[in-house]
């Protein structure tokens, strides 16, 4: 990574008139098809002209830039950065699979897939459907309380458009409430924690919709009393909704329909290990209880004797409709599938137990190390926050300047400032496909940086050091706006 | 510790407002806002002309890491938004009580400063925000 | 244990470390009578095994010879693409928000920005969304928020426009009391004529979608209609073909300067025809750009171009007050995760296709479309129902129910196109067929003769 001192040019900058790539081009071909003269474009689109060699040169040294989960320990909180087995790739690009036109006759060996992972879905989540067709987390929030909306509607409850949210609550959860017409109203969380459950009863009422939550929660820790809430909720009127950014703390271990919840999401390319991709794509798969079966999004996977179909707006009248131009992210939910054959029950069950092992560890030994976390009488889930607010008090030093020289060392840093409520945090999940040696490496590297506090807070201050760009200037992003390459006039 | 002019009156949600000698209103964010919020980088101010119920989310500040909505202290009617920001948002952080301010407003009712903060109550308001 | 590393000597040590006997024990926080039972999962198995069950699955799907079109495009993708857009270093790479970490990801992104402007014409474009229905959804919000003009929340929406596209729209926006009006299509030449929108001249319309070329790859009048919304002060809406503006006007181009208004508004679409593959209907990706003027009310990410502290150039997400994370309730809308490998492959396929390659793509897909409606109308019970210009799709009438014909065609190993008799009843027996540039002479050849075949069995047989 430190070789890469001279900047990469733009690929604009490495074009130059009349250079090709001339075999990717179509054959020319003969007839006098054309647009009319006054539909067509007057002058060319000024995209790049440069040889293949030079646009795989390019794009592989801006890869070389990237860290990633196969280069790079990557302990992000809430994204759950396990490994990506290259074989949920190689056979979800098979090629059958990937000419499959969606419109085309219901192609039965694909559907087998998404049909077995439906059920597959189901058995994990205790839930009793389940639909593959929202693209990502927000998407499948977004049909989760769009369910739960069309379910009150339904009931002729229409006064019923309130939306309790915690206040570690992920920002997609108040966005989406939003989204579907709901008002939110936040509860706060006691010192342990868990949601304060007076304020919960207080909170509750006849325009009460549901509640939005995660288990374990946004700052790591089981929500001891979910019977309870479960109960104040379903009693006043409204319903329970689960956030499944954290299903890798409790995969086989406790099921989100046990819990009492009503709806899930499911982030598949955190739990179920499809690629980051660099900011997507994702998969929101969402199941159900028995209450809000008839309003899932389609298509959905059915079957007739032994002949799969797609199920849609005839099969489900009340559904909350169409997320999606097709049927979703269907090469996303394919690699899931894979990933979970591979698994089978189990290396789905070892998951949580792992990924709880790897993060109580390294908590224990940050703690020794004299780190302070954020709730230390609780157990880690799958994640826990350690907060800087005494080293900042002490030394100026903060979580963004940890951050920043974890980078240095080679580690990518963990989730900073998330959740919101605990002042310079550090977010930390490990995963379970993290070898032990590499926890300890990840520990020592904080180890060095405690002494770097006191030593040299210069250091840390202006870390980044080994990047290809120093600390970015974000003010001058945001107000000297240069979004796009333009060339010149 | 932040600036607090003690002319001026406040509210919770870190505005402040300055009442000129012909009644009318200018508002602004306090410099306890400009520092949390940190460097601004974009302002959205009333239109002149829009009438505003007291509490009304009016304005909106935005910084690389927060975008804040700004609520107005009254009820009344703009009179001129803060054109200059649009070219200079850090003046919300240098001078956030001068050339930083919001908007004027022409409130509908001359005793509705009196029911805003003093300086020394918002300063004993910031004081239990921050234990 | 797939994946998990830990030997038994590992697990001893690190229990001990944090204090407990075994490894349930890190679960005593969970009330027992919330644990799960046994998992009813089928058993693990190894990548052979796996290996085996995705091949057969995927040979009973075989590889029939592909006419359909209707939102998503057969073409050619270059080797590199997938090459490079599969490496590690992209593939498992999350989002940039570490900046300094990410600078790969983020300069390809900005590259990408630079090049949707580039294609369509508009002044910024965000990251991407989830696909072109979906972008639909978004634009339509978003132009409720930057219409300052108008309060109606309601929008005009073309039966012309890709109606799956409107069922999406109205399910995502639906919720936000965005109201959807229809005009409808001119049965002779397949387009939305002006006329159509002259009743709904005198109304509080927000904004107005068109689609270029439209759900029947026939061209709209672009400039008569963006006129007409410009002087009402609506907004205008494109959606737009990637490949197809290679070749036609770009949407920052439509219409004659109205108030010094130039341009849509808003521009939106499907990306999967610039090197994403067919994949089952997804993953694939929605592409937004907009005006300068606009761009804080746009969703999705953004990446900006500024400098570090010693001056060097570097990229990272800007503008991200309008998100999420950030503005919670107040966003511009819930997208967290967009599509991020799509646009890998995307901005490698542009880098390599160039203006010059993209426009023999569209030339060549427009001209087998022809000559596969030239081929199909000269069988007897076939003609083309719509007398508009086309782009590369073209709707054909025949003279009996599609669903059959296109069952015996598939019979004969051929995708003939899509049975539109759900979707417009009021057509009679119509098919949206599509041939792109990977269809070679012999293709439209064996396409026209298993067709007349399958016609003249049935009038033999009558």
């Amino acid at each position: 990574m430190t070789e890469l001192t001279a900047r990469e040019p733009l690929i604009f900058e490495l074009s130059k008139p009349g250079r090709k790539a001339g075999t990717q081009f179509p054959p020319a071909i003969a007839g006098n098809a054309e647009i009319p003269a006054h539909l067509r474009r007057a002058a060319p689109p000024a995209l790049p002209a440069v040889s293949e060699l030079q646009a795989v040169r390019h794009y592989t040294r801006l890869s070389q830039m990237n860290f990633s989960i196969d280069t790079h320990f990557y302990p992000l909180g809430s994204c759950t950065m396990k490994y990506n087995p290259k074989a949920c790739n190689t056979y979800a690009m098979l090629p059958e699979f990937l000419g499959l036109h969606p419109l085309g006759p219901e192609p039965q060996g694909f559907m087998a897939c998404m049909y077995e992972l439906q059920d597959m879905l189901r058995e994990i989540t205790g839930m009793q459907g389940v639909s593959l067709t929202p693209m990502a987390g927000a998407q499948g929030e977004f049909a989760g309380v769009a369910m739960i909306r069309a379910y009150h509607r339904a009931r002729n409850d229409l006064q019923r458009t309130e939306i309790i949210v915690p206040q570690a609550a992920h920002g997609t959860n108040p966005a989406t409430a939003a989204m579907c017409g709901c008002s939110v109203k936040e509860i706060p969380c006691d010192a342990n924690g868990d949601v304060d459950i007076d304020a919960l009863k207080s909170a509750v009422g006849p325009c009460t919709a549901a509640i939005m939550l995660t288990n374990p929660s946004t700052l790591g820790v089981f929500e001891h009393k979910i019977a309870e809430v479960a109960r104040i909720v379903h009693e006043a009127g409204g319903l329970l909704y689960y956030d499944g950014a954290n299903l890798n703390a409790i995969l086989g271990k406790v099921r989100p329909g046990d819990m009492g919840f009503d709806v899930i999401h499911m982030n598949l390319h955190k739990t179920f290990s499809t690629p980051h991709g660099g900011g997507g794509p994702g998969s929101g798969a969402v199941g159900v209880g028995a209450r809000l079966l008839p309003f899932l999004p389609i298509p959905i996977v059915g079957r007739d004797g032994s002949r799969y179909r797609w199920l849609t707006e005839r099969d489900l009248p009340q559904s909350i409709g169409r997320l999606s131009g097709f049927m979703g992210n269907a090469g996303v939910n394919l690699r899931a599938y894979i990933y979970m054959r591979l698994l089978g029950r189990e290396g789905m069950v070892r998951v949580a137990e792992f990924a709880a092992l790897n993060a109580n560890y390294l908590l224990k030994r940050l703690q020794a190390a004299g780190y302070e976390a954020a709730y230390p009488k609780r157990r880690a889930s799958h994640e826990f926050i350690i907060t800087l607010k005494r080293e900042n008090r002490e030394t100026h030093v903060t979580a963004m300047d940890v951050a920043k020289r974890l980078l240095d060392y080679g580690f990518h840093a963990p989730t900073t400032y998330f959740p919101l409520l605990v002042p310079e945090c550090l977010l930390i999940e490990p995963t379970e496909t993290e070898a032990k040696e590499d926890l300890d490496r990840f520990c020592d590297a904080m180890i060095m940086i405690r002494r770097e506090m006191t030593e040299d807070p210069e250091k840390l201050a202006s870390a980044p050091h080994t990047m290809p760009v120093r600390r970015l200037d974000d003010v001058r992003a945001a107000k000297q706006l240069d979004l796009a390459w333009k060339p010149a006039a | 510790m932040s600036n607090i002019p003690s002319d001026l009156r406040y509210t919770k949600s870190h505005e402040w407002v300055r009442q000129a000698p012909n009644g009318t209103l200018e508002v602004g964010i306090s410099d306890h806002a400009q520092g949390a919020l940190g460097d601004l980088v974009f302002a959205e101010v009333p239109e002149a002309g829009r009438k505003l119920d007291a509490g009304e989310a009016c304005a909106v500040v935005e910084s690389v890491k927060a975008a804040s909505d700004v609520y107005s202290p009254v009820s009344g009617t703009v009179i001129a938004g803060n054109t200059a920001l649009a070219d200079r948002p850090e003046l919300l952080n240098q001078e956030p009580y001068g050339s930083g301010w919001l908007f004027r407003v022409a409130p509908h009712s001359p005793d509705a400063v009196a029911a805003l903060m003093s300086a020394a109550d918002y300063e004993r308001y910031l004081a239990d925000e921050t234990k | 244990m797939a994946f998990i590393p830990h030997t038994g000597d590992d697990i001893a040590a690190m229990l001990d470390v944090i204090g407990v006997r075994e490894i349930g024990d890190l679960f005593d926080e969970i009330p027992v009578e919330l644990r799960a039972g046994a998992l009813a999962l089928p058993p693990a198995m190894g990548e052979m095994e796996v290996g085996r069950l995705l091949t057969e699955r995927a040979a009973i799907d075989g590889r029939p010879l592909n006419f359909i079109g209707a939102g998503a495009y057969e073409h050619h993708i270059p080797a590199p693409v997938w090459a490079l857009a599969t490496r590690g270093e992209f593939y498992s790479a999350y989002t940039p928000y570490q900046a300094e970490a990410s600078q790969g990801t983020l300069q390809l992104i900005y590259e990408y920005q630079s090049m949707m402007c580039a294609l369509t014409g508009m002044e910024v474009s965000n990251a991407s969304l989830y696909d072109g229905a979906s972008a639909l959804a978004e634009a339509c919000l978003m132009a409720v928020r930057a219409n300052r003009a108008s309060n109606s929340r309601r929008i005009l929406l073309p039966r012309a426009v890709n109606p799956t596209y409107g069922q999406v729209a109205r399910t995502i926006a639906g919720n936000q009391d965005v109201i959807f009006d229809t005009v409808d299509f001119d049965r002779a030449s397949g387009r939305t004529l002006l006329e159509s929108l002259e009743s709904r001249g005198g109304e509080d319309i927000t904004a107005l979608v068109v689609q270029q070329p439209n759900f029947f790859g026939c061209l709209e009048e672009v400039d008569e209609l963006t006129d007409w919304a410009h002087r009402r002060k609506i907004l205008l809406i494109a959606v737009v073909n990637p490949v197809s503006l290679a070749l036609l006007t770009p949407p920052g181009q439509w219409g004659g300067a109205v108030d010094g208004t130039r341009g849509a508004d808003i521009v939106c679409g499907e990306g999967q025809p610039l090197g994403v593959p067919l994949s089952a209907g997804g993953p694939y990706f929605g592409f937004m750009a907009t005006r300068m003027q606009y761009v804080r009310q746009m969703p999705g990410r953004i990446v900006g171009r500024t400098v570090d502290t010693e001056g060097r150039p570097g990229f990272s997400l800007t503008l991200q007050a309008r998100e999420q994370h950030i503005r919670r309730s107040k966003a511009t809308s819930n997208i967290c995760t967009n599509q991020g490998l799509m646009v890998t492959a995307a901005t490698i396929y542009m880098s390599l296709l160039g203006a010059e390659g993209l426009a023999r793509v569209a030339q060549s897909s427009l001209q087998r479309t022809a000559d596969l409606v030239a081929a199909l109308s000269r069988i007897a019970g076939v003609k083309a129902a719509f007398s508009a210009p086309r782009f590369h799709e073209a709707v054909l009438l025949l003279d009996r129910p599609v669903a059959p014909v296109l069952a015996a065609l598939a019979r004969r190993g051929i995708l003939g196109g899509l049975d539109l008799a759900d979707l417009y009843p009021e057509l009679g027996n119509a098919l949206l067929v599509c041939a792109t540039e990977t269809k070679l002479g012999a293709d439209i050849d064996a396409y026209a003769g298993a067709l007349a075949e399958i016609m003249n069995a049935a009038r033999a047989a009558a």
